[in-house]
C-alpha cells in the first residue's frame, strides 16, 4: 500500500516541523504570554542555535571556521548557550526601557544576522549556507520513514520535557512574579521584585528554546542556508503563539499546529492552482493570507483559541473553587 | 573622505524623512510602528505607477535641466503622496483604530508587523520582485571640488535634488508644527494626550494629520530611494532598521531629533562602507542603536525614555 506509507511518511515530516515550531512557540510564550517581552527577532535566535550546532557538529569544512565534529548533543548544548548569550547581549541593553525598545533592538539583531549569515562567507557560508549537518542515528536507522519516525520521537520528547519543566516554572513563585511584572511593574516593584532581573531572565531561557529549535531543524533538515531565517519565519511564529492562545503552554503547541497545517494547505493549493512561472508571485499571496489572520485574530479573539488560565497557583485553585461553590 | 560625506548626507536624507514619520507616530500614537518602511516602498512604487500614466498620455519622460527626470516625476511625486497618505489612513481606519479602542500599545506593534508583512508581500504581488527605475538617462556627475583635496566631491543633481527638497520639507514640517493650530495641536498631544484633550484638542484629528504628515514625508523619501538607488519591494524593509536607529538617536517625539539622527545614521553607513564593506552597510545603524541605548536611551533632544 503505497499510499499509505506515503501519507505516513508525509505526516511524519509534518509532525516533526509543528514539533519544533512548538518547541520555539514556547519559548516565545515565556516572553510574550508570561512576561509581556515582544521579541520581534525570533528568526535570528532560531538561526544562531542552527548555525551554532551546525557548526559545532558538522565535519570540517573546506576554507571555513568551524565544523569541529563534536557529538551532536554538545552541538544543542551549545546551541541553547550561543541563543542565551545573544539574548543576554540584547537583554541588558533593551530590557531596561520601555518594551518598544525591545522589539526595536531584537528586530536590529534579527536584520544583523541575516546580514553575516549572508555575508560572512568563512563561518556561515553565505548565501549557499551550511551542508552535511550531520542526522543523529542515521547510522543505525537507514530507512527514510524509519529514521523521520525515530526524530520524531526524539524532538517530541524534547517538546514534553520543555513543556513540563514549563508549566513547573509558570506555576512556581518565580512564574507568578513573571505575570506581575507584566501586569504592574511598579507594584511589583515596590514588593521588592527586581522587574529587570525576572524579565532578562525570562528573555535569555526562552531564547535557548528558540535555539534549540534552530537546532533540531537543522539536524533534521541537515541544511541550513540565510534564506531559512527571514522575518517570515519570527511572523508565523507569532501568529502560531496569538492563534493558540498566548499565556498558555498547550495553547502555543496547539498554535505550531493549527497554523504550520494551514500554511502547507495553502501552500499546496496555491502549487496545484497556479502555472509553474507564477509560482513566485502566488507565494505572496500566501504571506497575505497569514498576515489576514493574524490581524483578524487580535481584532477578533485576542484570546487565541486556548485562553491564559487567569490561576495557575494549586493553592489559588482550591480557594477559587471553594469560593465558586458558595 | 568628501564623497563619503556627501553620500551620507543623500542616504541620511531619506532616512531623515522616513525617521519623522515614525517618530511622529511614536510620540502621538505611542507604538513603534513597523509598517512605516512599507509607506516608502508604497510611496515609491505609486509614484512610479503614476509615472507610466502620465507616460502613456504624453509620451516618455524628457529630462529637466541636468536631471534625469522631468516634470511627469515631480507630478508623480505629487500623485503618490497623497495616494500613500489615504494608505496610511486607511491601514488606521481598518486596523489601529479598532485595536486602539481595546488593544494595548503592544497589540499595535504585533498588528503593525503583520501589516508590513501584508503590504510587502502584497506590492510584491502587484508590481513583481524584478528591480525598477524612474528614468534610464546617464547623469553626469557636477564635479565640486577638484581630486587632490580630500579625494574630491562628485555629485549628480538628482542627489542636490534630493538634499534641497529634504531642506524644504523640514523647513515647511517645522513652520507648521510651530506656526498653525492643527501643528500646534499635534505638539500638544505628543507631549499629554490626556490634558490635550480635556483642553478641547480633537485628537482624532491630529491622528489623522499624524498619519497624513508621516505618509506624506514617507511617499517623498520612497521616491528618493527610488532615485538614487532603485525601486525593490525590499526598499522600505531595508530602511526600518537606519529608522528606528535615527529616531531612537534623535529623542523619541523629537522632529529635529529625527532629522538629526538620521543624517548621523546616514553619515555613520557611508562612513562605515570603507572599513566593514558595504554588505555590512544596515548593521551599522544597529550598532548605533545599541550604543545610544546603552549609552544615552532619551536620545540626543528626548526626555522621555
Amino acid at each position: 500500500m503505497p499510499d499509505l506509507l506515503g501519507l505516513l511518511s508525509y505526516g511524519t515530516f509534518f509532525l516533526v516541523f509543528v514539533t519544533i515550531y512548538g518547541l520555539v512557540a514556547l519559548g516565545l510564550n515565556l516572553q510574550w504570554g508570561f512576561t509581556g517581552l515582544f521579541n520581534v527577532g525570533v528568526a535570528g535566535f532560531v538561526a544562531i542555535g542552527a548555525y551554532t550546532s551546525a557548526l559545532l557538529t558538522a565535519p570540517d569544512y573546506p576554507d571555513q571556521i568551524g565544523g569541529l565534529g563534536l557529538p551532536i548533543p554538545l552541538g544543542w548544548l551549545g546551541a541553547m548557550a550561543a541563543s542565551g548569550f545573544a539574548a543576554f547581549i540584547v537583554g541588558v541593553a533593551a530590557l531596561r526601557l520601555r518594551h518598544d525598545y525591545l522589539a526595536i533592538t531584537t528586530f536590529g539583531i534579527a536584520v544583523t544576522l541575516q546580514l553575516v549569515a549572508l555575508n560572512a562567507q568563512g563561518l556561515t557560508g553565505g548565501p549557499f549556507g551550511l551542508q552535511f549537518i550531520p542526522k543523529p542515528f542515521a547510522d543505525v536507522i537507514a530507512n527514510n520513514l524509519a529514521w523521520n519516525l525515530a526524530y520524531l520521537a526524539m524532538a517530541g520528547t524534547l517538546l514534553g520535557l520543555s513543556y513540563v519543566a514549563l508549566e513547573r516554572l509558570v506555576r512556581s513563585p518565580w512564574g507568578r512574579v513573571l505575570r506581575a511584572i507584566r501586569e504592574d511593574e511598579t507594584a511589583a516593584e515596590s514588593l521588592g521584585k527586581r522587574a529587570f532581573r525576572f524579565r532578562l531572565q525570562a528573555f535569555v531561557i526562552g531564547c535557548m528554546l528558540m535555539g534549540l529549535g534552530g537546532a533540531l531543524y537543522a539536524h533534521f533538515v541537515g541544511y541550513i542556508a540565510p534564506e531559512d531565517f527571514l522575518p517570515i519565519l519570527t511572523f508565523q511564529l507569532w501568529t502560531m503563539l496569538i492563534v493558540g492562545g498566548s499565556g498558555n503552554n498547550r495553547g502555543a503547541i496547539l498554535g505550531a499546529f493549527v497554523v504550520w497545517a494551514l500554511w502547507t494547505l495553502s501552500g499546496n493549493v496555491l502549487r496545484e492552482l497556479v502555472p509553474a512561472e507564477h509560482q513566485a508571485r502566488a507565494a505572496t499571496l500566501q504571506v497575505v493570507l497569514i498576515g489576514l489572520l493574524l490581524m483578524l485574530i487580535l481584532l477578533v479573539r485576542p484570546r487565541g483559541l486556548l485562553g491564559e488560565e487567569a490561576v495557575v497557583s494549586r493553592h489559588m485553585k482550591v480557594s477559587a473553587d471553594e469560593a465558586q461553590e458558595e | 573622505m568628501l564623497q563619503l560625506i556627501a553620500d551620507g548626507f543623500v542616504i541620511g536624507s531619506v532616512i531623515a524623512l522616513g525617521a519623522i514619520g515614525v517618530t511622529l507616530v511614536y510620540s502621538i500614537l505611542r507604538f513603534a510602528n513597523f509598517a512605516h518602511g512599507e509607506l516608502l516602498t508604497w510611496g515609491a512604487y505609486l509614484a512610479w505607477t503614476a509615472l507610466l500614466g502620465f507616460a502613456a498620455v504624453w509620451g516618455p519622460m524628457e529630462p529637466l535641466g541636468p536631471f534625469s527626470f522631468g516634470w511627469m516625476l515631480l507630478a508623480s511625486l505629487g500623485v503618490s503622496a497623497i495616494a500613500t497618505a489615504a494608505l496610511a489612513l486607511l491601514v488606521d481606519l481598518l486596523l489601529f483604530r479598532q485595536l486602539r479602542r481595546h488593544g494595548s500599545a503592544i497589540t499595535l506593534i504585533m498588528a503593525s508587523f503583520g501589516a508590513a508583512l501584508v503590504l510587502r508581500n502584497l506590492l510584491q504581488f502587484i508590481f513583481g520582485a524584478v528591480p525598477e527605475y524612474y528614468s534610464r538617462e546617464i547623469q553626469v556627475a557636477i564635479r565640486l571640488v577638484p581630486r587632490d583635496v580630500l579625494g574630491g566631491l562628485r555629485i549628480t543633481p538628482d542627489q542636490l535634488f534630493v538634499l534641497g527638497l529634504t531642506a524644504v520639507s523640514v523647513v515647511g514640517l517645522h513652520l507648521f508644527l510651530t506656526r498653525t493650530t492643527l501643528g500646534k495641536a499635534m505638539r500638544a498631544t505628543s507631549i499629554n494626550p490626556q490634558l490635550a484633550r480635556v483642553t478641547g484638542i480633537d485628537v482624532d484629528r491630529v491622528i489623522r494629520a499624524t498619519w497624513i504628515i508621516g505618509a506624506v514625508l514617507a511617499a517623498v523619501a520612497g521616491v528618493f530611494s527610488g532615485l538614487t538607488v532603485q525601486l525593490r519591494p525590499q526598499l522600505g524593509l531595508d530602511l526600518l532598521l537606519p529608522l528606528f536607529a535615527a529616531a531612537i538617536l534623535g529623542g523619541i517625539g523629537s522632529v529635529y531629533g529625527a532629522v538629526a539622527g538620521g543624517l548621523i545614521v546616514g553619515l555613520a553607513e557611508s562612513l562605515s562602507v570603507p572599513i566593514v564593506g558595504a554588505e555590512y552597510r544596515a548593521a551599522t545603524a544597529f550598532i548605533v542603536l545599541i550604543a545610544i541605548l546603552l549609552i544615552r536611551p532619551t536620545g540626543l533632544f528626548g526626555e522621555r525614555p
